[in-house]
């Protein structure tokens, strides 16, 4: 047994608190987890059951913490985890999760599945037992700052042609500027309109706000493999940078995970609370539009939908804003059958998207959101998560589907009336 | 001799050994403890446990869509068996005698029917359900199949027990409720007391962010 191998089984026991003691004590095995995961549902695949996934963590409580699993491993009867473990257990545990939490919301017992698999995920990255496109992208991410290999100097090149295009001067590292604004390398490198249309709107809102030279990278691929030390790494250099600035609030941009980690776990993995408050970008609209700092005109008659990101929505709690903002520029704007906390993720999250072995399962789980598409019978799809964006967009490029889709903050740039507010 | 042993010692050591190992385990879970959450909440965590420990017994559309027989069957043998344990008259007789001194009105003979035929009914099919679809095949261990057969056989001789007045019958009724009641600590059967636990956990997490889950 090698020494990895027994430092992951360490953090693996280290992970199991009183809410995984209970969920795996509640567990009925009744499988209608299953039902609720697109991995399972689109290939009927029974290893895609969300509860299986976690079988090696399952194993261990076991074996540790239950009557049967002590007595059976001093009689010799209960094999302790083996590599071979997490060698079988790899791909369901990165490939075929995308930590979107919908199994979370079905379980009778009130298991919150998505947490767990989480948490097996630092065990298995420590051990070794992760894909190698998302080690990879963790590495460039603490060596070079962006999991794509995007250095500020890449960024500042995507803001000279913002700032060309729209006539605004960007402010890069402001001193006590009230917002500062996190990317993820994707918008650089593959959406900068995103970065012209936030540009716009707080011009036009008279938004006091900043770009940090030290932190522009929202993502966190720390929290996609489960390696706390270099989430917390990550989450640090943000921290520091707003504290530096003096900012008020950090903007999380249109980024699932991001939002999560910035949000939501960063404190945790920091070990304190910000001196700052972080909002998500479309907390941030949805609070300027109604405090009358920016205004909306006109409104597109084009029948759309909203993809919501699993992150942002069902996992990040902001469930009403992006409704509210698309409300406000689209006329006919219909939900999918599923959606909100309860939508389908697009396949891609969960570091899933950085996992060039699991695009076939991938594509194959798109099914579902092909499905969904098709029974709404609607051709442009609102997202606000860049991931989501290039997944959706590859999946019906694949299924060769004539759909449409944007950017929620985009479309609201569009949208805007130029000019700034007075505020 | 046996049925002296049965109807008082063996019921008082299993009665015990019940409370002791339900309480046990509980206390071993939450002693486990969960880590301060120190990123500033959007909603009460408290409010969102007590949400998600009701809202879950109402099924989500993707449940009651795609496992609409194992969640009919579910509702049968859960509600039956509730009914059949503490609104049975035998049971609040013997609940009254011998634990709290207190008794309350039973359901009508015919309600006690119906409920044993629903909660009959419902445990066979989830167990055929256990057993044949190939998602719960994979995830059941032995103790789901003893926690089954064992409700089942409590069951079954409870209501033998019951339509032919049997003293033979009624102790051995009883005897395996012993049973049960000595491995209810050590299995599954926990989730009647901890379901409460985990869906607060869940649901205080949520409730926390904003979410109703
Ligand atoms: S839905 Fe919940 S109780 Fe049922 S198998 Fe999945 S985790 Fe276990
Ligand atoms: S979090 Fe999403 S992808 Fe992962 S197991 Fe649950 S439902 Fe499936």
């Amino acid at each position: 047994m090698s020494e990895q191998f027994e430092q992951g089984v360490a953090v693996l026991r280290d992970q199991i608190d009183a809410r995984i003691s209970s969920y795996l004590t509640s567990c009925v095995h009744c499988g209608i987890c299953a039902e609720a995961c697109l991995f399972y549902t689109e290939t009927n695949d029974p290893r895609y059951t969300p509860i299986h996934k976690v079988e090696p963590l399952k194993k261990l409580w076991q074996a540790e913490n239950t009557f049967w699993g002590k007595l059976g491993k001093s009689l010799g009867l209960i094999k302790p985890l083996t590599e071979s473990d997490f060698a079988d257990w790899e791909q369901l545990v990165y490939d075929s999760c995308t930590l979107c939490g919908r199994c979370s919301m079905v379980c009778p017992v009130g298991n919150d599945i998505t947490y767990m698999i989480r948490k097996i995920r630092e065990g298995f990255s420590v051990a070794g037992y992760a894909p190698d496109g998302m080690k990879e992208a963790t590495k460039r991410a603490l060596t070079i700052g962006s999991p794509m290999g995007v250095t500020f100097k890449t960024v500042q090149a995507a803001l000279a042609h913002v700032e060309k295009d729209t006539g605004l001067k960007i402010p890069i590292d402001r001193q006590n500027a009230e917002y500062m604004t996190l990317f993820s390398s994707m918008e650089i490198v593959n959406f900068p309109e995103y970065i012209e249309s936030i540009a716009k709107i707080f011009d036009a809102a008279g938004v006091s706000w900043t770009i940090s030279s030290q932190a522009f990278e929202a993502t966190n691929s720390g929290i996609q493999i489960g390696n706390k030390e270099a989430a917390a790494e990550l989450v640090g250099r943000v921290v520091k940078a707003a504290e530096g600035l003096g900012i008020k609030y950090v903007v999380s941009p249109e980024c699932g995970h991001a939002y999560t980690a910035i949000r939501w776990e960063g404190p945790n993995l920091i070990g304190r609370p910000y001196d700052f408050e972080v909002v998500h970008i479309l907390e941030l609209l949805d609070k300027l539009k109604a405090e009358g700092r920016i205004k909306l005109e006109g409104k597109d008659d084009t029948p759309m939908t909203l993809h919501d990101p699993c992150q942002i929505v069902r996992r990040g709690g902001v469930v009403d804003p992006p409704r509210n903002l698309l409300h406000s520029v689209a006329d006919h704007f219909t939900e999918m059958t599923d959606h909100g906390v309860m939508n389908w993720c697009c396949g891609g999250g969960g570091g899933v998207s950085a996992n060039e072995r699991a695009e076939e399962l991938r594509l194959k789980s798109f099914d579902r959101k092909k499905h969904q598409l098709e029974e709404l019978g609607v051709n442009t799809m609102v997202t606000a998560c860049a991931n989501c964006r290039i997944i959706l967009e590859e999946g019906l490029e694949h299924h060769e589907m004539d759909t449409e889709v944007i950017s929620l903050t985009e479309l609201l740039a569009e949208h805007l009336v130029s000019g700034k507010t007075p505020n | 001799m046996i049925g002296e042993f049965i109807d008082g010692p063996l019921w008082y050591f299993s009665l015990t050994a019940f409370v002791i190992g339900v309480v046990w385990r509980i206390v071993s879970i939450v002693r486990a403890g969960v880590r301060p959450d120190l990123s500033i909440a959007r909603g009460s965590a408290g409010r969102g446990a007590m949400r998600t420990i009701f809202s879950r017994f109402v099924p989500e559309r993707t449940v009651t869509t795609r496992s609409r027989l194992q969640l009919i069957a579910g509702y049968m043998f859960h509600v039956g068996l509730l009914i059949l344990l503490f609104f049975a008259q035998p049971h609040i007789d013997f609940i009254a005698e011998r634990i709290t001194g207190l008794s309350w009105p039973a359901v009508p003979h015919w309600v006690f029917i119906v409920a044993a035929e629903f909660a009959f009914a419902g445990l066979i099919l989830l167990w055929l359900h256990r057993v044949l679809n190939p998602v719960t095949r994979l995830l059941s261990d032995m103790d789901d199949h003893i926690g089954s057969i064992l409700v089942f056989l409590v069951m079954l001789t409870g209501c033998l027990a019951l339509a032919q007045s049997h003293e033979a019958l009624r102790l051995i009724h009883l005897f395996l409720a012993e049973v049960f009641l000595i491995y209810f600590p050590f299995s599954k059967l926990m989730h009647a007391f901890t379901f409460v636990m985990s869906r607060g956990y869940t649901g205080a997490t949520m409730g926390r962010k904003g979410v109703n889950a």
